[in-house]
């Protein structure tokens, strides 16, 4: 079985396909072409495409295209999307201003 | 014109008051309390935003505050939930282009 | 920095249960929901509930909703409008609260943040008029406001077929029920309740295409292939304004995944779901995991597993004895494994089954047309042809319910000590043709036969949640399973009672030899599939 983060793995070419105008990251308006093409320029993991393209770093966080984009990925390398390392869970989870987290209170 | 008015489960939905706000300078009326979403629906309303990079109309998507597609201006404020926001009287809501409102519309 | 015996995130039905074990046994504890409402989603469900009565069965999901937050309103401290940013080491919890950020520590932690909606990508699906399924249920049950005109619903599992119900009940006309899969996800009874109102079931196809500028106008479906690829020439339009999307929930977990504690991409829970215990303790002690955040299941398990991880918590900071504990977890423990039984438990998730427990075929139209033939419908136990009035019951899969077994006063209905099992009538029993098996039973399965009502004629009494309520001596048609007329019919009595719980018994009067077909009543002057 090919490993999801195997460096060596010897992908076909990039093929141009009938639905990559699809947003797949409504919030960046990120395409499924997009991130094919990622995956062959070298991003196999998920906070790898996210950090090139930016999808799933909008204000909704990748909560509705978390799981899309996992599966586009895992089918360009041509693994299992559960063999895929999830994107990193991390602060704010949800939307915040800047203004807002910098106003810290120890608890009320 | 599509509010429910009584329901075979729920019986006569509870509303707030009578309230108005505006869209784009257009005045409407809505009910206190409820999230702006559900009044500008109740009004027909539909697009609530063109996006940034495709300029294309959003609208309700989850209508519980995640996937912010539903994001207003909203008394000035951009980027504004508007499934999760409740309405109050004389609110100025303005269909938000990209991360603002259209210079062009301008208010009565 | 203020500090808790117990943090809880989330106040929907796993969260308000964790904080009510708890607290009753003495420990301090604040339960952050970012909503402005506590429940979660319980409240969106107008629903009857599946189960037992210790699982609140036949119960709607609002009202289980109501009597959870009267149980926990005396002792729980639910912070509202307080979404958990973050967890830090040392079961640090971040909070935003109004404009300002606060910090929180806890001893121990639950987290119970339920799940998300999952999508599915098609050309226009960024559309005005593409929404969620829990979108449509919480703009109509909710806030009062149809989702849209005329629907299309997309996703056969449970949760399509009871959203597509609600917006029947919300006075929505629901144009088709599309999925991909070649067989219908959900119970068959919730199928079966859409089916007869005359909505088309179309497995084995996709959306290929929302059509319109600035909303949706029209959808476009194709059948697809094997491998759920379209199949070029089967394309069909349809005249919608609304697309409906359901088709499944992804837990909720990054915030475990911050915690630290150990995950598992786990499809057959629905996604990145926490490694956890039995009783939802993570790899982390002190933390756990309840409800659809552990993987995906019903609200009624999703109580118990808060209930469960709130006696963990109360052990784990010794507010109760081991012994405690173990009392307490045991009957726990055997009402979710009653809830895991059955042809759709977790464990049975994505296998083809045919026969039911009891060795019966299971129906195939039932699973690709969401309804029964009257020919396959003979064949259970719930339907028996007797004289006079008499119960049919048309439970044909192993769900995990037996509210009818208990409704009977006469007790002619047997479900067994299996909830799982197909109902079966007693025929020594004389059925006294009161109603509460019809109005008791969640999945609107249970009708009443009067095969003698009058020469030549049968009665059929039927559940029916509709508005208006047709009027005794109204005349219209009878509709089989799949929705279509059948015959006329005359509307012989209207019973409604608080015992009833919002579900009216129609009795409609037909001709004898139709009496097995007739399961749905339209009254005369209804252009539509429902009576608006």
């Amino acid at each position: 079985m090919i490993k999801a983060n195997d460096r060596s793995n010897k992908m076909a070419p990039f093929v141009p396909a009938e639905d990559d105008d699809l947003i797949i990251c409504r919030c960046e308006e990120v395409t499924k072409g997009e991130i094919r093409k990622a995956v062959h320029e070298g991003m196999y993991t998920l906070p790898e495409v996210r950090r090139y393209l930016r999808c799933g770093m909008g204000l909704c966080q990748g909560q509705t295209c978390g799981k899309l984009v996992k599966g586009i990925i895992a089918r360009e390398l041509g693994v299992k999307p559960s063999q895929l390392e999830a994107a990193t869970g991390r602060a704010p989870m949800r939307p915040t201003e800047l203004k807002i987290m910098g106003s810290e209170k120890g608890g009320a | 014109m599509e509010r429910i008015t009584e329901h075979p489960i729920l019986g006569k939905i509870k509303k707030g008051r009578e309230v108005r706000f505006t869209l784009d300078g257009r005045e409407l009326k809505g009910c206190e309390g409820e999230p702006i979403a559900a009044a500008l629906k109740a009004n027909g309303v539909m697009i609530h935003r063109y996006t940034a990079k495709q300029h294309k109309p959003r609208g309700i998507f989850c209508a519980i505050g995640r996937c912010t597609d539903c994001v207003m201006v909203v008394d000035g404020k951009p980027n504004i939930r508007t499934c999760i926001t409740p309405l109050k009287e004389g609110m100025k809501v303005q269909t938000q282009y990209g991360t603002r409102a259209k210079a062009e519309v301008k208010d009565k | 920095m203020k500090r808790y015996d117990l943090i809880i995130i989330g106040a929907g039905p796993a969260g308000l249960s964790a904080a009510i074990e708890a607290s009753k046994r003495g420990m301090s504890v604040a339960v952050f929901d970012e909503n402005a409402r506590p429940g979660g989603q319980l409240f969106k469900q107008i629903h009857k509930f599946f189960g037992s009565k210790k699982h609140k069965a036949k119960i709607r999901g609002y009202k289980i909703g109501e009597q959870l937050l009267q149980e926990a309103s005396d002792n729980v401290d639910v912070k509202l409008n307080s979404p958990v940013i973050g967890i830090y080491p040392g079961k640090e919890v971040v909070v935003r609260q109004e404009d300002h950020i606060f910090h929180y520590k806890a001893d121990s932690i639950i987290v119970a943040t339920g799940a998300s909606e999952n999508m599915v990508p098609f050309e226009g699906w960024t559309l005005p008029g593409v929404i969620g399924a829990g979108a449509a249920q919480t703009m109509m049950n909710l806030h009062g406001v149809k989702p849209g005109e005329k629907i299309l619903m997309l996703g056969s599992g449970n949760v399509g077929l009871v959203v597509s119900f609600q917006l029947l009940q919300a006075g929505c006309e629901v144009k088709a029920l599309v999925d991909a899969a070649p067989r219908i996800g959900g119970y068959g009874v919730h199928a079966a309740k859409v089916a007869r109102c005359g909505v088309p079931f179309y497995l084995s196809h996709t959306i290929t295409k929302a059509e319109g500028t600035d909303c949706v106008t029209g959808a476009i479906i194709s059948q697809v292939d094997e491998h759920f690829k379209p199949i070029p020439g089967t394309e069909e339009h349809f005249d919608v304004d609304t697309i409906c999307v359901a088709v499944g929930l992804s837990p909720m977990s990054q915030l475990l995944m911050m915690a630290g504690c150990d995950m598992v991409d786990d499809p057959k829970r629905g996604g990145q779901v926490p490694v956890c215990g039995d009783y939802g303790e993570t790899s982390i002690p002190g933390i756990y995991a309840a409800g659809d955040v552990s993987g995906i299941e019903e609200a009624s398990s999703a109580m118990i597993e808060g209930r469960m991880a709130g006696i963990c918590a109360a052990q784990y900071l010794d507010f109760c004895t081991e012994d405690e504990k173990k009392e307490s977890l045991k009957t726990l423990l055997e009402d979710l494994d009653d809830l895991r039984q059955g042809m759709f438990a977790p464990k049975n998730r994505g296998k083809k089954i045919e026969k039911t427990e009891e060795g019966i075929d299971i129906s195939q139209t039932l699973l690709t047309k969401g309804h029964l033939t009257r020919e396959e419908a003979e064949r259970f136990p719930g339907v028996i042809h007797e004289v006079g009035v008499h119960p049919v019951i048309e439970c044909t899969q192993n769900i995990p319910c037996n509210p009818c077994q208990d409704a009977c006063p006469k007790h002619c209905i047997q479900v067994g000590n299996d909830i799982t099992a197909l109902p079966q009538i007693d025929p020594d029993v004389q059925c006294i043709g009161c109603g509460m098996c019809v109005a008791s039973c969640s999945g609107q399965a249970i009708f009443l036969l009067n095969e003698d009502y009058e020469p030549g004629f049968a009665s059929v009494t039927l559940p029916y949640e509709f508005l208006p309520l047709p009027q005794k001596g109204s005349k219209g048609k009878a509709l089989d399973r799949a929705g279509q007329p059948v015959c006329e019919a005359e509307v012989v009595n209207v019973r409604t009672a608080p015992a009833f719980d919002h579900t009216a018994l129609l009795t409609i009067k037909v001709p004898k030899e139709k009496m097995m077909d007739a399961r749905f009543y339209k009254g005369l002057g209804c252009t539509e599939g429902v009576e608006k």
